[in-house]
């Protein structure tokens, strides 16, 4: 590869070969700005209509955290996608879900994850949590110029530290703030009611099969009242993604068993809409 | 004004190789071997922390010889090379044979332009759905490139121990058995002819085992490798399940937990 500024043989360019730092995003920055988010100019327009994920949930329970979304993206008032995933495995011990602005969320996730990645063989150790939350902390703030232009992205993190034994939760805000949340969490536009049903249904020491049971109820609740949130969708067979971390690293809950939580639920509610008391 | 002596370009050339050659025969050897789940990486290396061999991406990974800060020069250029193609344009689009050209023309640049050359030998391998698919690519100093079938041996006296390797080498070893004769050529190749004894812990040992979903890099290390090089202990293979323990992602030593799922 070259740089684009020359086109010498392809003998690898000396921003290749700098000692530098093990951060993917600042390799890149300086070599290749077009590719990052915020390196690209930013249009002059003052609105742009882009599809929206929405509901993220996130909650500890006694060996890990569980972290759900649903699959839905809008745009407007349309429905832009209906089995769109919107958790993703961030390295092998976190997973990171993204509420706002699809495209542009999907992207940071994409270029977070090479970061975690490049660290971890640059420096041949993980990263900590701390560290990981940080490291996408100021990945958001380096998208405040486009949120400005309403193309927001605020994405959850929750990962298992293996230092200290234990599952974190760290929201974020637009302009880049991190906070460590004590027990639970949710993002995106039903996040009001995912958060209600989250209050009332959580309490600490749930198993894991409690967690997601909940999480996937805290989701129906959001659905029911945010248009923008899919709900379970038992015609299509989409069901919500949802995400374990424990100590044996992150890992995607299978779909026949997201099925049974979920038909239970809808079962459950049937003449009480209000669900779990 | 005095004019500098001619000096033949074969001359100019041919010093630089041997300057070269010299550094790199100073140092101890790595062999690049394939097994029958993947390839094998065997460094002489008493350092824990100073890696000669190391992921480069999913499928691909690094050794060298000669000097250190030379090759993790390298090492970290492959890396951002290899995250920046794959970031680019997709995880598939990263191969070996790319990033061997790479570092063939970085070498081959260096050898001819620089004031010195770089004193090292590298490898690139990629480990393939099937044995057939294996890449090993050898590198040298003044930037050639070999594309070796089933092993390589780097550094030191590697003429000699390339000789004994392709005598005990045959296709589909086990991982075991593999080590075992990575070992006993190591341990033949001083001068003197005696074989040394090589610990376990002068070793790094690492694979890319084609069996692993995504990133097929793992270093053995601990009561794992004790049991592999062991000829009465009957494990042969390195095993499937990750292991957990903070601060290191791609370390299996026979010690740590299994994940429980």
């Amino acid at each position: 590869m070259t740089s684009p500024s020359h086109g010498r043989a392809r003998r690898l360019d000396d921003a290749y070969l700098y000692a530098g730092s093990s951060s993917f995003t600042e390799f890149v920055s300086g070599y290749r700005p077009e590719l990052l988010p915020s390196g690209r100019p930013l249009p002059t327009g003052t609105h742009v209509e882009a599809p929206h994920g929405t509901t993220i949930v996130t909650l500890l329970y006694d060996g890990g955290v569980v972290m759900a979304g649903d699959r839905r993206a809008t745009m407007g008032n349309l429905i832009a996608n209906r089995d769109m995933e919107k958790v993703f495995a961030a390295d092998d011990y976190s997973v990171v879900g993204i509420a706002g602005t699809a495209g542009i969320a999907i992207e940071l996730v994409r270029l977070y994850q090479v970061e975690l990645e490049h660290y971890e063989k640059i420096e041949g150790a993980i990263m900590s949590l701390e560290g990981k939350a940080n490291r996408l902390a100021s990945m958001i703030r380096g998208n405040l110029g486009l949120a400005m232009q309403g193309l927001t992205v605020v994405p959850t993190y929750a990962g298992y530290d293996l230092d200290e034994a234990a599952g974190r939760i760290y929201s974020y805000d637009v302009t880049g703030g991190c906070y460590v949340e004590p027990g639970h969490h949710s993002t995106g536009s039903g996040s009001v009611f995912a958060r209600g049903a989250l209050k009332k249904l959580w309490h600490p020491g749930m198993s894991e099969e409690q967690a997601v049971s909940v999480a996937v109820e805290a989701l129906y609740d959001a659905a029911d009242d945010d248009s923008a949130t899919g709900g379970p969708d038992l015609g299509r067979q989409i069901w919500p993604t949802v995400a374990v971390v424990d100590r044996g690293g992150a890992r995607f809950v299978a779909n026949d068993l997201l099925q049974a939580h979920v038909e239970r639920v809808v079962a459950a509610r049937r003449g009480n809409p209000g669900g779990a008391r | 004004m005095s004019m500098p002596f001619y000096v033949p370009p074969e001359q100019v050339m041919k010093d630089r190789a041997d300057f070269a050659r010299k550094g790199i025969a100073r140092g101890r050897s790595v062999i690049v071997l394939a097994y029958d789940h993947g390839i094998a990486f065997v460094a002489e290396n008493p350092s824990r922390a100073l890696h000669k061999v190391s992921e480069i991406y999913d499928r691909i990974a690094f050794a060298a010889v000669g000097r250190y800060n030379e090759f993790e020069s390298l090492r970290v250029a492959g890396i951002r090379y290899a995250d920046l193609r794959g970031y680019s344009y997709d995880r598939t689009d990263v191969t070996a044979r790319a990033l061997a050209n790479t570092y063939a023309q970085t070498l081959g640049a260096v050898f001819t332009q620089e004031s010195k050359p770089f004193e090292i030998e590298i490898v690139v391998a990629e480990v393939g759905a099937t044995s057939a698919g294996d890449q090993i690519f050898r590198l040298t100093y003044d930037g050639s490139v070999a594309d070796e079938q089933g092993f390589v041996v780097m550094g030191g006296a590697s003429e000699q121990a390339e000789e004994r390797l392709s005598a005990a080498w045959r296709e589909g070893l086990s991982l075991g058995e593999a080590l075992r004769v990575a070992v006993d050529v190591l341990a033949a190749s001083s001068d003197n002819g005696e074989p040394r004894a090589l610990e376990a812990t002068q070793l790094e040992v690492a694979v890319l085992d084609r069996d692993r979903p995504r990133r097929a890099f793992r270093r053995i290390v601990g009561p794992l490798l004790d049991r592999l090089l062991s000829t009465e202990d009957p494990t042969a293979d390195a095993p499937r399940s990750d292991e957990t323990h903070p601060g290191h992602p791609d370390i299996l030593s026979g010690n740590g937990e299994s994940p429980t799922s």
